[in-house]
């Protein structure tokens, strides 16, 4: 240590490095530990197949159509399921914003994220299943002759989709609208815009950062689907989506291997799609549009 | 502001679509309830009588007593531990302008947006490795996976609420860190600490895929035992199945109306926001 420079402690404070920063240690260790450690150890494994080259895993997925399929039928579920979700969810957001007492609502829909996906499925099956109430109803009012099948099949996953989905999307959108100043909306009316002039060029601008967060936070957790295939869909056949492939690699077949290349793939689907939404959010919508929130 | 018809119909349709949505929801929770305490249901609106007999068959049958302890356990420990790791971190995340402190919080945010199956497989591929998957702890480790970076998300602002004068006070009346967390800190985040660690409780509650991926037979919790109950559905009346459910949204349910007393619904949903 020389005189002319002040003694190390003191250097490092300078840059915010002191005994209350090192506090962030355990923290940030427990998620390399258990977070980080464990999908790298993945990725690692998953080019170090049972048999076979490095990329093994990957030739066996993409050339057995049981597997590779899994990527096409998650699609079918998951892209729908969440375009509807967020659809619906903003002029339910828009009108709600307007409500006083919004608690009772926000409190309901809140329930179904709370109960989680097994509760919904076995709720599911007891409510839309053949002697239900919901085709008991459609049978008394005549909309049909017999019970409409709604359980095991593409319609369950779908359905079950909805109801944890969409409370999901509609409070992660109210957030993002009561962020909106409302006077901003009220200018526009009083300059003789329409409701729907008003929505397309002032809130809908305003709003699409935080849609596309929603969409692809959405998106993500319909991709992820597994309970409820397993449970209120086909699993062998329809909904045999790719976190059933992924589990049965792994605790049926017990190829550790093949079930993180798989792991993988699904992370890397997720990753393509959520960064082309933001990309497209960034190129379509520019500028101080987005710092509305005041 | 007067409203045209079209308008006014429009709000119709938006609120007609709120209505169905909660009454099917509504009449989702009621038919397991309703089913759950029916005798014989058949072709009726509702059962032909009711008896409370599924919830002992459910109780002895399933071996809810030790589901209900396992779950106790496996969510006190989550709660404890993610409060004692994630309260302190948020602090210093909150307080102190490090370099890589946008890599740190992307750090912790990670988990958070990395949906639990994705990661889930790989983590209980390293808990098998190091002989963990199967046992309690390695439940508890892999649920403190999202719940660390969730605490740590829902502290930081509340640690940017106090008035960093209070501390310096403290520090100058001779506090330790240690002594400024027990008598300062900890008082002022109170609000905080309980509305963070109640948000784990019940998230931990409902945690299936983690859960799923590392119990064994003898550390399953609630969650769990009900998927298992609801696959085999066939070996065991469906009633008791549903008898099962009622306990496990009873006990959700009730910690959610606690934690409502503290947080906002939205708050549920946002943590991740940015």
């Amino acid at each position: 240590m020389s005189g002319a420079q002040p003694p190390l402690r003191w250097r490092l404070r300078e840059r915010g490095l002191d005994g209350v920063t090192l506090l962030v240690l355990p923290g940030v260790l427990f998620v390399l530990a258990l977070f980080i450690y464990p999908f790298l150890y993945g990725l690692v494994l998953s080019f170090h197949p049972k048999q076979g080259g490095a990329l093994a895993n990957y030739v066996t997925f993409f050339s057995n159509p049981y597997l590779y399929d899994t990527i096409s039928t998650t699609l079918v579920i998951a892209v729908p399921v969440t375009l509807l979700n967020v659809v619906l969810s903003v002029p339910v957001a828009l009108r709600v914003r307007l409500m006083r007492h919004q608690r009772l609502l926000t409190t309901i829909l809140v329930i179904p994220i709370t109960l989680g996906t097994v509760m919904v499925a076995e709720g599911l099956l007891t409510y839309l299943g053949p002697r239900g109430w919901l085709n008991r109803t459609l049978l008394e009012v005549g909309l049909a002759d017999s019970p409409i099948r709604l359980v095991h099949n593409y319609w369950g996953v779908m359905l079950s989709l909805v109801i944890t989905g969409f409370p999901f999307t509609f409070l992660l959108t109210l957030s993002y609208v009561t962020g909106i100043d409302p006077s901003l909306e009220q200018a526009g009316a009083m300059l003789g815009a329409r409701a729907r002039q008003r929505f397309l060029h002032i809130l809908l601008p305003l709003l699409a950062p935080g849609l596309a967060i929603t969409l692809a936070l959405a998106f993500v957790q319909a991709f992820t689907v597994f309970p409820s295939a397993i449970l209120l869909g086909a699993p062998a056949g329809p909904t045999r989506v790719i976190s059933i492939a992924a589990y049965q690699a792994a605790f049926e077949q017990y190829d550790y291997s093949l079930a993180s290349a798989i792991a993988m793939l699904m992370a890397g689907v997720q990753v393509v799609i959520i960064v082309a939404l933001l990309a497209g959010r960034s190129l379509l919508f520019r500028g101080p549009a987005s710092s509305g929130k005041g | 502001m007067r409203r045209s018809i079209g308008e006014r119909l429009w709000a119709t349709g938006v609120w007609a679509l709120v209505v169905f949505f909660v009454i099917n929801l509504l009449a989702m929770i009621g038919s397991v309830v309703v089913n759950s305490f029916g005798t014989r249901w058949f072709n009726t609106w509702l059962p032909a009588g009711y008896t409370p007999q599924w919830y002992a068959l459910a109780w002895n049958e399933f071996g809810l007593p030790d589901i209900l302890l396992v779950t106790v356990e496996v969510v006190g420990a989550v709660v404890l531990i993610s409060g004692l790791i994630g309260v302190p971190t948020a602090y210093a995340m909150a307080r102190r302008d490090f370099p890589g402190k946008k890599a740190t919080m992307l750090l912790f945010l990670l988990p958070l947006l990395v949906p639990p199956i994705t990661y889930g497989i790989p983590l209980a591929t390293v808990l098998y490795q190091a002989h963990l998957a199967g046992t309690m702890w390695g439940v508890i480790l892999a649920n403190l996976v999202p719940s660390v970076p969730f605490v740590i998300l829902i502290m930081i602002p509340f640690v940017e609420q106090i008035d960093p004068r209070v501390e310096a006070a403290a520090r100058v009346f001779g506090a330790g860190t240690g002594r400024l967390f027990m008598q300062i800190l900890v008082p002022l985040l109170t609000p905080g600490i309980l509305a963070a660690l109640l948000l784990v409780l019940v998230r931990t509650i409902g945690m299936f895929e983690l859960t799923f991926l590392t119990a064994g037979s003898t550390s399953q919790t609630l969650v769990v035992a009900l998927y298992y109950a609801v696959f085999a559905a066939g070996v065991r009346p469906g009633q008791s199945v549903d008898a099962m459910a009622v306990v496990y949204m009873i006990t959700t349910l009730v910690w959610l109306l606690i934690a409502l007393r503290f947080v906002n619904p939205t708050q549920i949903v946002t943590r991740a926001k940015r």
